[in-house]
């Protein structure tokens, strides 16, 4: 019930309404009478008029008019003119129904069964769709109605976006217009139909658009509009590798279980225990079909013939933007070895809108294995002590951001130019909140687009500076401001390797292993991941962070500080279950267990979003702590951590200290202590 | 119950597409995806569906601006929003959502001067709404992009001070339906009091726990 006034009814208002019901009630039992016995006499269908036209929700009484037509037509023999006023009546029945009450859904559906049976004109139906859309613009029962008498008679696409036109110079307001004229002009452009090329047509829907934001800038049709206008400029359809580990060009020193002294200062040496590093490719948008047949590792390293290749993803999910598989090397066996990686050796890589992963891309590195000296002391970690600025003048910087892009073959021309002209168009708009993001997501736009690197990071000031305004001028979205402000904030550190530089040091206690750390910067949003591939310790504390959503990339990463964060309950650490090297893990001082509505529930792959498990005895023995601490036994049984904090949480206590020691019985270090054996 | 269940032939009413219809006349609606999805899962028996082409019925329903319509092709209304990321989220298929832009889209329903949050741009806010978007917006972790205290405050304006219950806005008709999203819209937003909902299922947490982690 919506819409209705609250008042206090007097007796003669009730008396009124008493009377209705009990006329109403009886009409509905004399017509359930005539539907249970299948009386399909005129009199009984005349009955179910009559019950619908006080009350169109009447389902049943629609569904049994279909059975009343049924049965008519089965009597008379095939006369059109005989079926041609039987489904006449209906479609006039449900034109006085919707008289009614133009949002009833049974009357609709009616409808649209009775043209699935090959009766009424097209013109007769847009009439009618005419005379409601002129009622109510947004009606979505009717834009329905419309898409199916589109499908039903093949009127071409180009008509019906005419007919958006006409609905739009119309009334700019109309969202419901505005979102068919995109589902229209994405299936022309996909077809690459006459007079529907991209470069040509994208601009001319942004002056049209310009046209409603300008007039009436608080309707949000028009900006939901723009937002489309610019994923379509922005967004390249083949599917690109934005970046891989090891890069280009690189040499990685690889070496058994204990690390070499001194030389973790480059950042490029992994040491791992299990004999193999991993091979990570990040791609522009998630695809699917990456194998050893797609790609094609040429080396001389022994034992890789075969390699299987996983997406970092969902349970369910085949595609993603970030591949990983292992590559074995023997640390007994030191040498150099020249590697050579072929992506998309064989069609098959395709993104998840369809399209293909083009040219075979190649790539070199060398990977050199060294001998194991012995094995290193492994004490605790601190996140305290420990830390030497990094010497960015031993390394070679270039190597640390790496830009691989295949942009040679992308048609980036009209896709700048469209950019700039909305910039320029945007820079005027000061005190409009959606103005100024508008024109923070175009600056964000551009920059994503360039591809010189002294040019690149110049503008993040600006739009760092757009988005704290944004904070104080629109508070009723200021998570959304800060989240943006982390992301672009982030891209702004990683645009250059000097600026990425400044947030890395050196952790005397691992070897001199190198530290990114990027502490105390309100940081809510983790980014830029596809540039930070080689990270192996991480420290985020003192941050706003909620969830460790990106960092599954980091397939590198051991050592990982959240403490002091948002961080509301182990579900939101997810992402951490595809993190395999992951040893050390801080989530101390946290909001573990502070909250009752857990938003990352769904996000968590579980017995809820009904995930297959297998018990274990942990599982069997407390089946009683595993529902009351789930997120916490599916994340950590997946890990194998050798140190981690959780104190400083609601949570923490014996009771789940005791359980966290059941669920990794290989963990060395809980909250500081050493554990005994 | 699980006996009556198999009555019901619920894979007769699935269609080649993987959508559902309503009933035997056919009226397809992602609606009807929900309600399968939800109590099949509740009684433990989804594998009676192809949950894969379920689930690829309801991402063809999704929109450009990140929502879903009832039918593919078909405008983002926070109702039908709800039945698509619930069901998404309920087989585990939320990386099919655009959280971001969804996000956006969802969090842009809040009115300034209200709190309340409406279904479509430019539509009056709406209590239930306070279910439909609220929970969506939960499920993609979403939710601190909208004021919560305003929201809040909205759905206690709502309530009929006198004759108790909450209607659909501040001064209307109360029923129970609006009287049950209010008090579900104000769980969700950890209001003092109130049992911790599933955002999914709209059950209590405990019942859901209870039930899908029981083998």
């Amino acid at each position: 019930m919506h819409g209705r006034p609250r008042k206090a009814s007097n007796p003669e208002e009730e008396a009124a309404s008493a009377a209705k019901a009990v006329k109403l009630r009886s009409l509905q039992s004399q017509f359930m009478k005539n539907h249970h016995d299948k009386i399909y006499t005129e009199e009984a269908i005349e009955l179910s008029m009559k019950l619908l036209e006080i009350n169109p929700e009447a389902y049943t009484a629609w569904n049994y008019r279909k059975l009343a037509v049924e049965d008519s037509l089965s009597r008379i023999e095939s006369d059109p003119n005989l079926v041609n006023s039987i489904l006449d009546e209906e479609l006039r029945v449900v034109e006085s129904a919707l008289r009614q009450n133009f949002k009833s859904y049974g009357a609709w559906h009616h409808r649209k069964w009775v043209l699935s049976k090959g009766h009424s004109s097209i013109e007769n139906e847009l009439k009618l769709l005419d005379k409601f859309q002129r009622l109510d613009s947004r009606n979505f029962h009717a834009w329905n109605y419309r898409r199916f008498v589109v499908e039903l008679t093949n009127r071409s696409e180009q008509d019906e976006l005419h007919y958006t036109d006409d609905m739009i110079n119309n009334n700019f307001s109309n969202y419901s217009a505005w979102h068919n004229r995109s589902v229209l002009l994405s299936s022309l452009l996909a077809q690459n139909a006459d007079g529907f090329m991209p470069n040509e047509r994208i601009p001319d829907e942004y002056d049209l658009v310009h046209s409603a934001i300008f007039t009436d800038p608080d309707d949000q049709s028009g900006w939901f509009y723009h937002l489309w206008l610019l994923d379509q400029t922005l967004n390249v359809e083949t599917p690109l590798l934005t970046s891989s580990w090891p890069s280009h060009g690189s040499t990685i020193n690889l070496s058994g279980a204990g690390c070499l002294n001194g030389s973790s200062s480059k950042f490029t040496t992994f040491c791992s225990e299990s004999g193999s590093f991993p091979l990570i490719l990040y791609f522009d948008q998630a695809v699917g079909g990456v194998s050893s047949s797609t790609v094609t590792i040429d080396s001389e390293l022994k034992g890789n013939e075969d390699l299987v290749w996983e997406p970092i993803s969902y349970k369910n999910s085949q595609v993603s933007c970030v591949w990983v598989t292992h590559l074995k090397y023997v640390s007994s066996d030191p040498c150099e070895y020249k590697v050579k990686i072929r992506v998309g050796n064989s069609p098959g890589i395709v993104s998840s809108r369809g399209h293909n992963f083009r040219a075979p891309y190649e790539f070199v590195f060398t990977a050199h294995v060294h001998d194991t000296v012995k094995d290193s002391q492994e004490g605790i970690v601190s996140w305290t002590d420990g830390f030497d600025i990094w010497d960015a003048k031993s390394m070679d910087l270039n190597s640390l951001i790496t830009l691989d892009q295949l942009q040679a073959e992308i048609d980036f021309k009209w896709r700048q130019e469209a950019i700039d002209s909305e910039v320029e168009c945007f820079g005027i708009l000061s005190d409009s909140k959606i103005g100024n993001l508008t024109l923070a997501r175009l600056l964000m736009a551009r920059e994503a687009m360039l591809s010189d690197d002294a040019v690149k990071g110049v503008r993040y000031e600006e739009i760092l500076q757009l988005y704290n305004d944004l904070m104080a001028l629109d508070s009723s979205h200021y998570q959304y401001y800060k989240d943006e402000h982390s992301v672009a904030f982030l891209h702004k550190v990683t645009s250059s390797s000097e600026s990425l530089s400044r947030h890395l040091f050196r952790y005397r206690g691992m070897n001199n292993l190198v530290c990114l750390r990027l502490n105390n910067l309100s940081l809510s949003r983790i980014a830029s991941v596809e540039k930070l591939l080689f990270v192996q310790m991480l420290d985020l504390s003192h941050n706003e962070l909620r969830s460790t959503e990106g960092l599954e990339a980091m397939q590198l990463l051991s050592c990982l500080n959240l403490s002091h964060n948002k961080i509301r309950s182990f579900s939101a650490l997810d992402s951490l279950r595809h993190v395999k090297q992951l040893k050390v893990l801080d989530v101390s001082d946290n909001h573990i267990g502070k909250h009752s509505v857990d938003t990352t529930r769904y996000l968590c792959s579980s017995p809820l979003s009904n995930s297959e498990w297998s018990q274990d005895d942990v599982g069997r023995q407390n089946p009683g702590l595993v529902t009351k601490y789930w997120d916490a036994y599916f994340v950590l049984r997946d890990l194998k951590l050798k140190q981690l904090d959780i104190a400083g949480n609601e949570i923490s206590g014996n009771e789940f200290s005791s359980f966290v020691l059941q669920v990794v019985p290989k963990l060395v270090w809980l909250d500081g202590q050493k554990l005994g054996n | 119950m699980f006996f009556y269940m198999q009555i019901l032939d619920i894979d007769g009413l699935q269609n080649e597409d993987g959508s559902f219809s309503g009933d035997i006349w056919g009226k397809v609606d992602t609606r009807f995806s929900y309600i399968v999805i939800c109590c099949l899962s509740i009684l433990k028996c989804l594998d009676k569906i192809n949950v894969k082409k379920a689930v690829d019925y309801i991402v063809s329903c999704k929109n450009l601006d990140g929502g879903f319509g009832c039918t593919p092709g078909a405008e983002s209304h926070a109702g039908q929003i709800f039945c698509c990321v619930g069901a998404l989220a309920i087989t585990g298929n939320l990386h099919h959502v655009d959280k971001d832009l969804l996000g956006w889209w969802l969090c842009e329903r809040q009115d300034y001067e209200s709190g309340g949050l409406n279904g479509r741009s430019e539509k009056l806010p709406d209590v239930c709404y306070s279910l439909w978007v609220l929970s969506s917006l939960i499920m993609i972790d979403r939710v601190h992009w909208i004021e919560k205290a305003k929201l809040v405050k909205f759905i206690l304006d709502c309530q009929d001070m006198d004759n108790g219950g909450i209607s659909d806005r501040p001064n209307y008709a109360v029923d129970i339906f609006h009287t049950y999203f209010g008090v579900a819209g104000l769980s969700l937003l950890e209001y003092p009091g109130a049992k911790t909902i599933d955002p999914a299922y709209a059950l209590p947490v405990h019942v859901t726990n209870r039930i899908l982690f029981t083998k």
